[in-house]
């Protein structure tokens, strides 16, 4: 859409003429000044938490750092150099040896949304599936953080916040 | 010939004075625009639109997605 706006204006005398290809979404993950009706609260962006444990894919699990409590299960997420994320270390596997190669355990590929994800869609996915949190990654596969359905649903005016 | 602007760009355009123009449908600009953009939506696109626009300075327009 706006590849072609940016033309017309050009064919109406403007000399200079830009297109944010990336557009609102990139903005608004970017955590700049929106306004209007219903500016504020209404993405994954707004709302994500992104204090999250993470390790690098070549160590051993006793080297892996902190862990965060999701759903009564232990976490840690697996990135690269780039934060790019490659996979999850949840529950049991932090009983395993600690000399265990993190690639070893590893769950790869786990389930992510972007982070313009609209909240009510998000709620409503997340209720459906019978999940109180999700990870938000952006479209390279850069981590962003961990989204809680509490804090979702606090956002929409339907819950208080944990 | 538009150029392409990067998050960066806009950001340093708009110091620059630049204008910023949403071409989303009037709906979706009232629930949620950058901030300081005017709205034109594309099917109004026009000379008379676009009268109140500065042609000698810079115009960035955008829409809504990366994803």
């Amino acid at each position: 859409m706006s590849p072609r706006a940016a033309w017309r204006l050009e064919s109406l005398g403007f000399s200079k003429v830009y297109d944010y290809v990336d557009g609102k979404a990139d903005w608004a993950v970017a955590g700049l000044p929106r306004e209007g009706d219903k500016a504020g609260f209404n993405r994954a962006i707004d709302v994500v938490r992104r204090d999250v444990p993470t390790c690098r894919l070549n160590v051993l699990l006793k080297d892996a750092g902190g862990t965060v409590q999701v759903g009564g299960k232990e976490m840690c997420l697996v990135v690269n150099d780039e934060g790019i994320l490659l996979g999850r270390l949840r529950g049991a596997v932090f009983e395993r040896d600690p000399e265990t190669p993190i690639e070893e355990i590893m769950e790869s590929g786990p389930t992510t949304i972007r982070p313009d994800t609209m909240l009510q869609d998000i709620c409503a996915r997340m209720e459906k599936r019978r999940v109180d949190s999700i990870l938000v990654a952006t479209e390279t596969g850069r981590l962003i953080g961990i989204l809680y359905r509490a804090d979702a649903e606090w956002a929409l005016g339907e819950a208080e916040p944990e | 010939m538009p150029s392409s602007a990067t998050r960066d760009d806009v950001q340093r355009l708009l110091k620059e004075g630049a204008q910023l123009v949403d071409v989303l449908p009037e709906a979706e600009y009232r629930d949620e625009h950058i901030a300081g953009a005017v709205s034109i939506p594309l099917k109004k696109l026009d000379r008379q639109t676009t009268a109140h626009l500065d042609r000698n300075l810079p115009v960035i327009v955008y829409c809504y997605d990366l994803f």
